[in-house]
């Protein structure tokens, strides 16, 4: 069974797809570790140190995600996660951008996978049981 | 008449208190130095002989339960993975106990610390990491660690689950003695420190004791059941919760200055007060106690005096000639039975309890932090909002024996520029004159409703 650990990352508050993506993803058979809305990424950090993730999925709505995700890689690598997989989703940007520029620009700062808005979880299960196994 | 006597073998003194159960009141009380290096027989018989003394008609001992602080009550060793989660979940559970932390580890164990550890006067390790299922591979290394240092003393071993197996092979076949119980966290942020609790016990009463001399003790009082700090948390949470018909005060803290150590004491779930705060960190436990080793009325008095700024103590200690600050701390370092026996001295003690009350109440309480956003600020909170705590409880023997015990622990809801502190803001003080907490929580034990009573009607 993989654990993974999901939360919101920021000062973003909005819960609801964070319970879906909890549920779904139990459902799926993995160990979810949810520390839900209002996380820093020390948060993401020391939950996936003491439970031993195989990987992080950051959500961010409100629109702010590029600041709160800055160096979320760099600090990983620093904590002894460099293989921890870093996925993100959610409306992490604000408003319309292009997304293939967005996606660039979030896979430079090491983010393995990035979903853009409207990306239910259920299509991005699969891609995720296969770059954990 | 039944006559149960409970017995607090503690650092400096033997403390006495005789409680007859079917007149449902304390007879008396009293005390005598302690006296580990020779017999602690001798400072207990002491104590009951004056005890006999001042109540001749006292009658038939039926029961006597005991706890010990003596010889440095019981030390112990923390060690967990990230210091904010399973090391301090470690932590809290030691302090729970009755334990004093002073060796905190967190991540993997290196040699230098390792040394520490083997040369530093500790009585147990408790040794955590990992939620069940999680990082086993610091826990696993720690465990090696420690058994290629040959360590001496019990480890208590409450980490992640799936690492037991492991452990119990490198500990198998060494001189270690291991005890392996649930984890402290077994999931992220999760307390349960229950288990580690009851094998902490388990093994002070049947290890420690003796090891610091205090067994010979049991010929007379049966076995010492717990140290004396737990007891004064289990008295204190029975005050806050009731029992049964008999109703609690609601959440309350304790401070127990005593000569090395101050202790604070809080019941209560210490969630946010108002809705725009936001609770971080690791589960608060309802019980708490945190200790701090710097902050004493003797033991600790050098130590306390490099905390302060000279400009500050002078906040609390007004007199003109202050050439004898050092002096006077040293003195009481040095003789820790020292009482004051001028003006000057007594306002010099008062000022080191003031010290103790409001320092170790810093530390104690939770915070808020402001935290600004994109969308303005944001209020965290971490650790126990306790601005609503309607009872302070003061112990220990300053306190007890001095007049004006509740002005200083009005340092309990000082505000300055600590204003983000979620200290109390306006409890009632009361005082534990007669020296009670600890052996109300032995009485609890067999006579809870009895030992509730008997608080409320002496704590003043
Ligand atoms: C309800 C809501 C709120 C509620 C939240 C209540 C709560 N506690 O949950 C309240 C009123 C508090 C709120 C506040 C704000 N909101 Co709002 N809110 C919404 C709304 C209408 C619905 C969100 C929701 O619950 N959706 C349902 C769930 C199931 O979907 P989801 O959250 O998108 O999550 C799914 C997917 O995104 C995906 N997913 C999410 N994370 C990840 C991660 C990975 C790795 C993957 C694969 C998938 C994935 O899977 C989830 C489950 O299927 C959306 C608009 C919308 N229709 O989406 C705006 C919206 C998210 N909010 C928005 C904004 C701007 C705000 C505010 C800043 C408004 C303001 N100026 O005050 C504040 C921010 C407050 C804060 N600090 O966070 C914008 C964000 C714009 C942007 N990013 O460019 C939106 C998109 C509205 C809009 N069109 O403008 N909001």
């Amino acid at each position: 069974m993989h654990t993974v650990v999901i939360g919101v990352i920021g000062a973003d508050v909005h819960a609801v797809g964070n319970k879906i993506i909890e549920h779904v993803l139990n459902e799926h058979g993995f160990n979810v570790v949810n520390i839900g809305v209002l996380s820093s990424q020390e948060d993401f950090i020391n939950a996936a140190i003491e439970t031993n993730a195989k990987a992080i999925l950051v959500s961010s709505l409100y629109g702010h995600g590029e600041i709160d995700c800055r160096q979320m890689k760099d600090n990983c690598v620093e904590a002894g996660l460099s293989h921890v997989k870093l996925y993100v989703g959610g409306n992490i940007v604000v408003g319309k951008q292009d997304f293939k520029e967005v996606e660039d620009r979030f896979k430079k700062m090491g983010f393995d996978r990035v979903y853009p808005p409207g990306t239910n979880i259920e299509e991005a299960i699969e891609e995720i049981k296969a770059d954990l196994t | 008449m039944s006559i149960h006597l409970l017995v607090d073998f503690g650092s400096t003194y033997t403390k006495l208190t005789a409680v007859d159960v079917e007149e449902e009141v304390i007879i008396g009380t009293s005390k005598a130095m302690t006296t580990v290096k020779t017999d602690v027989l001798e400072g207990f018989n002491t104590a009951l002989e004056k005890l006999e003394n001042a109540h001749p008609k006292m009658g038939e001992i039926s029961a006597v339960s005991a706890c010990s602080s003596a010889a440095g009550g019981l030390k112990m060793a923390a060690i967990g993975l990230i210091e904010e989660l399973t090391a301090e979940a470690a932590k809290r559970a030691c302090l729970g106990a009755g334990a004093l932390v002073n060796h905190v580890y967190t991540h993997h164990l290196s040699k230098k610390e390792i040394k520490a550890l083997k040369s530093a006067a500790i009585d147990i390790v408790l040794l955590a990491g990992g939620t069940d299922g999680g990082n086993k591979e610091c826990i696993i290394h720690n465990a090696k660690k420690l058994r290629e240092a040959e360590i001496e003393v019990p480890i208590i071993v409450a980490g992640n689950k799936d690492a037991a197996d492991e452990i119990e092979t490198i500990f198998d076949d060494s001189k270690i003695e291991y005890y392996i119980v649930d984890n402290v966290m077994p999931k992220l942020k999760e307390l349960h420190v229950k288990a580690a609790k009851d094998v902490i016990r388990k093994i002070f009463i049947t290890k420690i004791i003796e090891a610091k001399g205090i067994k010979k003790a049991e010929e007379k009082t049966g076995e010492i059941i717990m140290p004396t700090p737990e007891s004064v948390l289990m008295a204190a949470e029975l005050l806050a919760k009731g029992y049964e018909d008999e109703e609690g005060y609601g959440e309350l803290m304790v401070v127990d200055i005593g000569g090395a150590t101050t202790d604070i004491h809080t019941l209560g779930r210490g969630y946010p007060k108002r809705t725009e705060v936001i609770l971080k960190g690791l589960q608060e436990p309802f019980a708490k106690r945190t200790v701090e080793g710097d902050l004493g009325m003797r033991y600790s008095a050098n130590a306390l005096l490099s905390l302060v700024s000279p400009y500050e103590f002078k906040k609390y200690y007004q007199y003109e000639d202050e050439s004898n600050i050092e002096a006077s701390a040293k003195k009481r370092s040095e003789h820790v039975d020292y009482l004051p026996d001028n003006d000057q001295e007594e306002a010099f003690d008062a000022a080191l309890a003031r010290i103790c009350c409001d320092l170790s109440v810093s530390r104690h309480v939770g915070t808020v932090e402001v935290v600004y956003t994109p969308l303005g600020n944001m209020y965290y909170q971490t650790g126990k909002d306790l601005t609503e705590v309607q009872y302070v409880v003061g112990t220990g023997g300053v306190l007890i024996h001095r007049k004006d015990a509740k002005q200083i622990l009005s340092e309990v809801t000082k505000k300055s520029n600590k204003k983000l502190e979620l200290r109390p803001e306006d409890p009632k003080i009361l005082i534990d004159e007669h020296y009670i907490l600890a052996a109300m929580g032995l009485l609890s034990q067999k006579h809870p409703k009895l030992a509730l009573k008997l608080l409320k009607r002496h704590l003043k």
